[in-house]
């Protein structure tokens, strides 16, 4: 199988990264600043940096459609970029109203509304209001007690999916009278006003939530927590007990993030800096294996054996003796946490090729 | 390495590990602000159970996860009052030069010799793994370093005796 493409772009961590619809264009986030690389042949180049944030941006969203940028940061603001007939971006402040940091920032589907997580116990979901030419924001609050560390919105653009500190999972409407249609009725709940709480879910040792998902389907939700499991939860109906909620503890370090790749199989990353691989159904889940190995992670194995007899003499010549453990480089390819993973390439509802960024700030381009 | 050291370290390494999970967390409890966790104190739900790792009654490690730092303090093997004092030497020499070392607290954890306090930033800087392994490489050095001291001393009072008897004889 093809290699992984690994774009090196700086030495600073990469909290999310976001690519535009067609793929040449990549925003970062780096610092107080949104950076945005061009594709120039196989390569990544620097193009526009967006300014504007004050503390370390946090999240940011490329619309496939509309190709609006949505960034929010711990300075507790999130802007909206668009580009303008000269070719720069404007900013457009949004309302968040919020009085701790923005953690976390997606584009509902049908890309009218944004979601944004934050310190302050709120979810803003932010739509925009022709009259006053604004972002405004509504705010979910009632049963979350700590910060809401990711956001995930249903394929219907109603319902949202958050991760919070306080160990909890939870499925909210974000319904907004006159910007939103009445949506489908489906196993989350029938009737969906604003703020309606469809699920509440526990990780098992009251765990860090660090990130949350929906299936491709919206039919079934999966969350990652920081006691190194994955959760699958499948909704039977409304205000019911769930017909199967699987949990799956791993040996591994915990994941920070996951992607549904279809509709029985999921891809985790996190503070083990490579990404493994899960498949299962309302049956039951299990590890199948790391997606690094699958991608031919085996060659760099004797390369570092090599390497390392020629460091043990040098370390003898250097340092008076021999140097045991003196491989500062990690066998995988990302040498620190990996934050973020995104679908990359589709094909059939079925996901090809997926992006990694890590707090080395690589990204990484994964066969799967 | 004796054979009892070497599960202790192996169980402080994996410990370490995991503890280094670190992310960037802004604090929920002042606007704009970003402070270690395990030092603030500000929600308990941020903060792990602490762990302690102890080799005999003397030797232990105290490591406090949190969400965006972690603390580790260890208590140095101290036999008898000589190596007490050492040991006060020692670490109040390297406390008193705590920026260099960047991971380093300023003032131990009480009932422990010397603490250290890394957090995401660190992290984010520094190769985890050798952070892990500086620590680990830390408390290996450490008891070897103060037991050295401690034969030096022995032998400069008993050099230091005899000339002064010298006279006696």
């Amino acid at each position: 199988m093809a290699s992984p493409e690994v774009h090196h772009l700086f030495h600073a961590p990469i909290a999310d990264h976001s690519f535009s619809a067609d793929r040449n264009t990549l925003a970062v986030t780096r610092a107080n600043n949104v950076e945005l690389y061009g594709k120039q042949g196989s390569q990544f180049r620097l193009q526009d940096e967006l300014r504007g944030h004050d503390k370390l941006v946090t999240g940011v969203d490329i619309a496939p459609q509309s190709g609006r940028i949505v960034t929010c940061s711990q300075d507790r603001n999130a802007y909206v970029w668009e580009p303008s007939s000269t070719g720069e971006w404007k900013p457009t402040l949004v309302l968040l109203r919020i009085n701790r940091a923005a953690t976390c920032v997606r584009w509902c589907p049908n890309e009218s509304k944004f979601a944004v997580g934050s310190g302050a116990r709120i979810i803003a979901i932010c739509y925009f209001e022709e009259e006053n030419d604004w972002w405004v924001s509504k705010h979910l609050k009632k049963p979350l007690r700590s910060t809401v560390t990711s956001v995930t919105w249903h394929p219907n653009s109603v319902l949202l999916a958050a991760g919070s500190t306080d160990g909890h999972a939870r499925v909210f409407s974000s319904f907004i009278k006159g910007a939103d249609a009445r949506p489908e009725p489906s196993a989350w709940g029938e009737r969906l006003p604003f703020n309606t709480v469809c699920g509440e879910y526990l990780n098992g040792s009251a765990g860090w939530v660090h990130s949350v998902a929906f299936s491709p389907s919206g039919n079934a939700l999966a969350f990652a927590a920081h006691d190194s499991s994955l959760t699958v939860v499948y909704p039977s109906a409304p205000e019911q007990p769930p017909s199967a909620v699987i949990s799956i503890s791993t040996q591994q370090l915990p994941f920070a993030d996951l992607l549904w790749i279809s509709e029985s199989e999921i891809v985790c990353a996190g503070y083990d800096c490579e990404a493994f691989r899960f498949s299962g159904n309302e049956g039951g889940w299990q590890l199948t294996g790391s997606v690094e190995k699958a991608n031919g992670g085996g060659k760099q194995g004797g390369q570092e054996h090599e390497e390392s007899a020629r460091n043990m003499f040098r370390a003898m010549d250097l340092r008076g003796r021999t140097g045991g453990n003196e491989n500062t480089k990690l066998p995988t390819v990302h040498q620190n946490s990996i934050n973020k993973i995104r679908a990359y390439a589709e094909a059939g509802g079925q996901v090809q090729k997926v992006s990694t960024a890590g707090v080395d700030g690589r990204v990484v381009v994964w066969n799967l | 390495m004796s054979q009892s050291l070497r599960p202790y370290l192996s169980c402080v390494r994996s410990t370490l590990t995991a503890a280094l999970s670190l992310s960037n967390f802004a604090s929920q409890a002042s606007e704009r602000h970003n402070v270690p966790e395990i030092e603030a104190r500000t929600s308990p739900e941020l903060i792990l159970n602490p762990l302690t790792v102890s080799r005999n009654q003397e030797e232990r490690v105290l490591i406090e996860p949190s969400v965006n730092s972690v603390r580790v303090s260890i208590r140095i093997k101290q036999a008898d009052e000589i190596e007490n004092i050492l040991v006060h030497k020692f670490t109040r020499f390297l406390t008193q030069r705590a920026e260099p070392f960047f991971i380093l607290r300023r003032k131990p954890i009480d009932g422990y010799d010397i603490s250290f306090l890394i957090t995401n930033f660190h992290t984010e800087e520094m190769l985890k793994h050798k952070l892990v392994d500086f620590i680990i490489q830390f408390m290996e050095d450490v008891d070897k370093e103060i037991s050295e001291m401690k034969l030096f001393l022995n032998a400069r009072a008993r050099f230091v005796a005899e000339s002064f008897l010298t006279p006696f004889d």
